[in-house]
């Protein structure tokens, strides 16, 4: 048998010599192939890698000027005749809360009609002579929005009538965009947004110092507004995300690792667990804008919560979460090893025992790092927020979830599609840049705690 | 541990070496190789005269290193990180170890059957063209057909494949898939064939005809055969070289291995007292 | 304030409870000489969960029932006219309400509001009084009943686990629950929606133009569905075409050529794309990628829109990347070793062996990591929403405004149109459109994966 190995029929199989050689022959072109192939690959990397860097980049470069706000500090006169308002009410023994409240309104409405415009322009005035007599110009240096905050002083303590006070005033867009050079100086007059005398101002004002570049508390300290985005600011939204953040943490987080001790652990293995298993990795991949729908259906057509809510809003964003949380942590169970569990078992501790006491200590870490990248994920979602009204403008800070309210990926929907949009733009961008920073944070969080606490068995 | 004496008093440890009573050319001479795992040394300064168209065995308990001396005569260890060979593997004047020797084609030269079958998710007949295939060594479809057809039947495996040439390679038992690859390796026409384990998988059915094949091709191969079954040795081989903690203790015609070891441990392993 | 006082005294009066029954199983256990079943925590725990639970369950059917009850009981003190006048019935209970609370109302106060306002304050008083004592009551009688069964044969620590394991259930078969309610919810109002128009009509029209909210007016506007479908498949197939080769080829570098520094590096980096949020890419592709290939095909004479289908897939496909990515790297990695061996083993280059052996092994989970990718570029959003025109034609020039479903459920759902017309209710037809073709993509996805890892476990 060893002998017929060389036999004619078999003759035909190329000699080891010249197979060498056709080896050889091809070698040159296969390694260039190789090269191509590794560096299409490398390419690819790279190309991801730098439309990381062009996204970061373009939203740095917008956004980041929007954190400074062209502000000047104005001697303001609270003057009572312009200022021209009764004694702030107070509730008297004969009086009902509900008498009471009216009166406060009545007054607040009568505060609310003071032609602070001219309060501004008397101030504006003082630093600049001309504006006593372009009232028009002088309200339009300032932005709309301050005129609230003179009020609210005044609201809060009614006794700084006839009295003058330093304060730092926002400038109005049009003279912050202006002197940070984000609008063609050469465009003839009829195609400027700010009059001569108002760029004339401006510039002065801006060389003797009265108008300076200050981080803009603004972003973080007010509310949204429509129509005045020099003053718009986060605060509303980032409290409404807070909230959502804290009833996702609450809900999602312990009923997720719950679910998921069970299915891990206890579940017995038969159809019913199976069809668990399938729904939950459906449900991880069911796109989010259904979640919407179930929340507009359920908690807002069905239960009557009140829309916009970030009570609703967390709840949606809970049952959007869950299944990423009970993914992580099933996955985080898996990779503790039996052994232990076994040992705990094997010197008598009950199933749940060796649950609670051994197995799910050595998951926590892992635990934590799936809660934080869900917690982020549902920060940063935005689709099924809108179909449970919290598109709506709102311009209060909630109190309670019950009460309407806006969330950081909703402001910045709603700044891009703001009428002043090319004033919103970098708004926008800071809005997106903050949300971002928490982003990457909770990511950041989550990866160090995944290295920190990760085990290798 | 007389090996181990001798190291501690000269600082190295000489190979025992019986020649053949008639001696063969030398196919591949290794000589003076270490294998280092980052900072560890695997395989000690080992030498060894590989004879052209015979089957060498290299037997020894597990981690000894000797699949991991399997593995330098065709750069498998390559694909290993930090993993570091040193010293030479001369074939016919050509260093196996120089990296300016293109490794696919020393793997054309050089080819390996593996511990645990490994046919590609493929049919029987793409399993066996993949060689040739990427080397361009077929200049047509009817030489292709010839080639899978000659290594298949070199292989043993013709008579039950040839009528499902197009099913996939996974779809065969245990053996006929290590005959599969085998004929895999054959179809490239390689000078060596080297195997790791080749038999651990299978059962002793299955081994037996593995163990006729390769019988049949030391006829045209040069083939090196790791094995943890020293009967398997003894069958198949022509000579015997026993690892020992990466040492290569002792070498020499499979008879006089088995039957007249020089070494304690080469007895104790052979008869079994360890290992 | 007034709710954490209560907390905290429901709080302490638990963990008494806990003593008790810790202490009692240790003190019975040493009266009677013999060792308890179970350790005293669980006795402890026991009584906690008697005591508890039941006057909970009695605190829940007070809160869902009383209101309902005292409203019935105030309604008939109201006069027959106010009683049967919706709205006047609405205004007194709750003028009611405020002159019960101290708050006041404005005007003259009827002889029956005092009195039903009275009848409330009292009424609420005991209401008050009665569920505490109630709850009290039940908490006490539930404890004694645990205390009294605390024996040493007593198997206490099965029971708290048996507590504990419904909990887990519950938890898991809230995933279900979520299923079932988007199921119910979104076919219930879907049907609503075909009441109103031919599902024929809806599934096979070519012309989307659902008009305003149709009141009284005859013409109902058309709904076809075609026009958004083709928009999200045109979408879909653009950033498929995009994320597809990246993805993959960034996959396979990194599984097969980086070194393990590399690799530490740039995976991060590149899984930074997969935690932006998708408001961030929508206006993106709005401000940056838009205009600039419109730019691009102006120079090149091509009428490109900046919003566009092509805008909105390529910048879905630069979202989808590392998602591709990181699926495709794990199911690469679990081709065994040993086929790559067998490969290397003939002498194949690296490129040879991917893509003639591990691409073809791994071919089956890559496709299901596709599939995946596919139902997320198809539920996606807020990029569409901002980058895609929102132009529902038919048209087969990706650089023409389109629109897609989820684009127009945001739309139907989001402006002032009446929840019950068939302009909001379309929605939930496109949702429930979108929920089944995700559903049939992931759950093949899904199967093929998991069958795939099977194979090489």
């Amino acid at each position: 048998m060893a002998s017929t190995a060389e036999t004619p029929a078999l003759a035909g199989a190329p000699s080891p010599r010249s197979n060498r050689d056709v080896v050889e022959q091809n070698l040159a072109r296969r390694h260039r192939n190789e090269a191509i192939f590794r560096f299409t690959g490398l390419g690819a990397i790279l190309v991801g890698i730098a439309l990381v860097g062009v996204l970061f980049g373009s939203i740095l470069i917008k956004g980041v000027p929007a954190f400074t706000q062209a502000t000047m500090t104005l001697e303001v006169d609270f003057d009572p005749e312009i200022i021209n308002i009764p004694e702030r009410p107070v509730l008297q023994a004969s009086q009902s809360v509900a008498e009471y409240e009216q009166a406060l309104l009545s007054w607040r409405r009568r505060l609310a009609f003071v032609n602070w415009n001219k309060v501004i322009q008397a101030s504006l005035a003082k630093v600049l002579p001309a504006a006593a007599d372009n009232a028009r110009d002088a309200a339009g240096m300032i932005a709309s929005g301050e005129r609230i905050k003179l009020r609210d002083m005044v609201e809060a303590d009614p006794s700084i009538v006839g009295t003058t006070q330093a304060v730092s005033l926002v400038a109005a867009a049009n003279v912050d965009v202006w002197l940070k050079g984000n609008i063609d100086r050469t465009l003839p007059q009829h195609m400027q947004q700010l009059s001569k005398l108002q760029q004339e101002w401006s510039d002065e004002l801006y060389q003797r110092g009265v108008i300076s570049m200050a981080f803009s508390t603004a972003l973080f300290t007010n509310v949204d507004s429509r129509s005045s985005p020099a003053t718009a600011g986060l605060l509303g939204a980032i409290v409404g995300s807070v909230m959502m953040m804290l009833i996702v943490l609450v809900v999602a987080v312990p009923i997720g690792v719950m679910a998921a001790i069970y299915l891990e652990e206890f579940a017995p293995k038969n159809r019913l667990t199976d069809l668990i298993e399938v729904n939950i990795n459906n449900l991880a991949a069911v796109p989010s804008i259904v979640f919407g729908l179930l929340g507009a259906a359920v908690f807002i057509n069905f239960l009557g919560l009140p829309l916009s809510a970030p009570i609703v809003g967390g709840l949606v964003l809970s049952l959007m979460t869950l299944p990423t949380v009970i993914i992580a942590s099933r996955a985080s169970l898996r990779a503790v090893p039996p052994s232990i569990r076994q040992a705990a078992l094997g010197v008598g501790a009950s199933p749940m025992q060796a649950m609670f006491h051994h197995t799910l200590p050595l998951a926590v870490p892992g635990m934590l790092t799936g809660a934080i990248i869900g917690v982020a994920q549902a920060l940063g979602e935005t689709a099924p927020l809108l179909l449970i009204g919290m598109n709506a403008f709102v311009a209060s800070v909630p109190s309670t979830p019950m009460e309407q309210s806006s969330a950081l990926p909703v402001q910045i929907y709603l700044w891009q599609g703001n009428e002043l949009r090319n004033f919103f733009e970098a708004r926008t961008s800071a809005a997106i840049i903050v949300l971002l920073a928490v982003m990457i944070t909770l990511n950041a969080l989550a990866i160090f705690l995944r290295n920190r606490f990760e085990r290798r068995w | 541990m007389s090996a181990v004496a001798a190291e501690a008093s000269t600082g190295r440890y000489e190979t025992i070496r019986i020649a053949d009573p008639v001696a063969r050319p030398t196919k591949i001479a290794a000589k003076e190789v270490y294998v280092h795992y980052g900072a560890k040394e695997a395989l000690h300064h080992v030498s060894i005269d590989i004879p052209a168209q015979a089957v060498t065995a290299f037997i020894g308990p597990s981690g000894c290193g000797k699949s991991t001396f399997l593995r330098c005569f065709n750069r498998m260890n390559d694909t290993i990180e930090n993993c570091r060979v040193d010293g030479v593997l001369d074939m016919e004047g050509e260093d196996l170890n120089d990296h300016s020797l293109d490794v696919v084609l020393l793997r054309a030269r050089v080819g390996m059957v593996f511990q645990k079958p490994n046919p590609f998710p493929k049919s029987i007949f793409e399993n066996i063209a993949y060689g040739p295939r990427i080397h361009g060594v077929a200049q047509d479809k009817a030489h292709l057909q010839e080639i899978v057809e000659t290594s298949l039947k070199k292989a043993g495996l013709w008579e039950e494949v040839k009528d499902r040439l197009n099913e996939p390679g996974t779809g065969l038992s245990g053996g006929q898939q290590q005959r599969l690859c085998i004929a895999r390796a054959i179809a490239v026409s390689p000078e060596v064939i080297l195997m790791d384990e080749p038999c651990s998988a299978l059962d002793p059915i299955a081994t037996a005809k593995v163990e006729e094949l390769i019988g049949e091709l030391r006829q045209n191969y040069t083939i090196i055969i790791v094995t943890h079954s020293m009967s398997q040795a003894q069958r198949v081989s022509q000579r015997t070289a026993y690892f020992h903690l990466g040492y290569l203790v002792e070498e020499g015609p499979t008879e006089s291995i088995f039957n007249n070891p020089q070494e304690k441990r080469t007895k104790d392993y052979i008869t079994g007292v360890f290992g | 304030m007034n709710t954490l006082i209560v907390i905290a005294v429901i709080l302490i009066v638990l963990s008494l409870v806990y003593q008790w029954g810790a202490s009692t199983s240790r003190s019975v256990a040493r009266s009677a000489g013999v060792k308890m079943h179970s350790r005293p925590v669980y006795y402890g725990l026991l009584l906690v969960l008697w005591c508890a639970i039941p006057a909970a369950v009695v605190y829940v059917l007070y809160s869902l029932f009383a209101p309902t009850i005292i409203n019935s009981m105030i309604l008939s003190y109201l006069p027959a006219d106010v009683a049967g006048d919706p709205q006047a019935r609405v205004s007194a209970m709750s003028r009611i309400q405020n002159l019960a609370s101290g708050f006041g109302a404005l005007g003259d106060v009827p002889d029956y509001e005092r009195q039903a306002a009275r009848a409330l304050t009292s009424l609420r008083w005991t209401a008050n009084l009665a569920i505490v004592a109630l709850v009290a009551v039940v908490g006490v009688l539930g404890t004694l009943f645990a205390r009294s069964r605390i024996g040493p044969e007593y198997r206490a620590r099965n029971r708290v686990e048996w507590a504990i394991k419904a909990l887990l259930i519950t938890c898991s078969a809230i995933a279900i629950l979520t299923t079932v309610g988007i199921v119910l919810s979104v076919l219930s109002e879907a049907l609503r929606f075909f009441t109103f128009v031919n599902p024929i009509d809806f599934f096979f029209g070519t012309v989307w133009n659902p008009r305003f909210s149709s009141t009284g007016s005859g013409g109902q506007g058309d709904f076809g569905l075609l026009p958004l479908l083709w928009g999200t498949i045109m979408i879909t197939i653009i950033a498929m075409l995009v994320a597809v080769p990246v993805g993959l080829m960034a996959a396979i570098y990194l599984s097969e050529y980086a070194g393990a520094k590399f690799r530490f590096i740039s995976k991060p980096l590149l899984e930074v794309l997969a935690g932006i949020p998708t408001i961030v890419y929508g206006f993106f592709a709005l401000v940056t990628v838009g205009p600039f290939f419109s730019g691009i095909g102006a120079a090149l004479g091509l009428d490109v829109q900046a919003t566009s289908a092509f805008t909105a897939g390529i910048v879905m496909g630069i979202m989808i990347i590392p998602f591709v990515s990181s699926l495709s790297d794990d199911i690469i990695s679990q081709v065994p070793q040993t086929m790559r061996d067998g490969s290397y083993g003939l002498g194949a280059t690296r490129s040879e062996t991917i893509r003639k052996v591990i691409l073809p092994a791994a071919l089956p989970g890559i496709v299901g990591a596709f599939l995946l990718a596919v139902s997320r570029a198809v539920g996606e959003t807020m990029i569409v929403v901002l980058a895609a025109g929102n132009s529902p034609v038919l048209t087969a020039n990706p650089f023409e405004a389109v629109s897609t479903v989820t684009v127009t459920i945001v739309n139907q759902l989001t402006g002032d149109t009446d929840f019950a017309s068939p302009q909001s209710l379309v929605a939930f037809a496109l949702g429930l459109t979108l929920f089944v073709i995700t559903l049939c993509l992931n759950v093949v996805a899904i199967y093929i994966v998991k069958k795939y890892r099977e194979q090489y476990e």
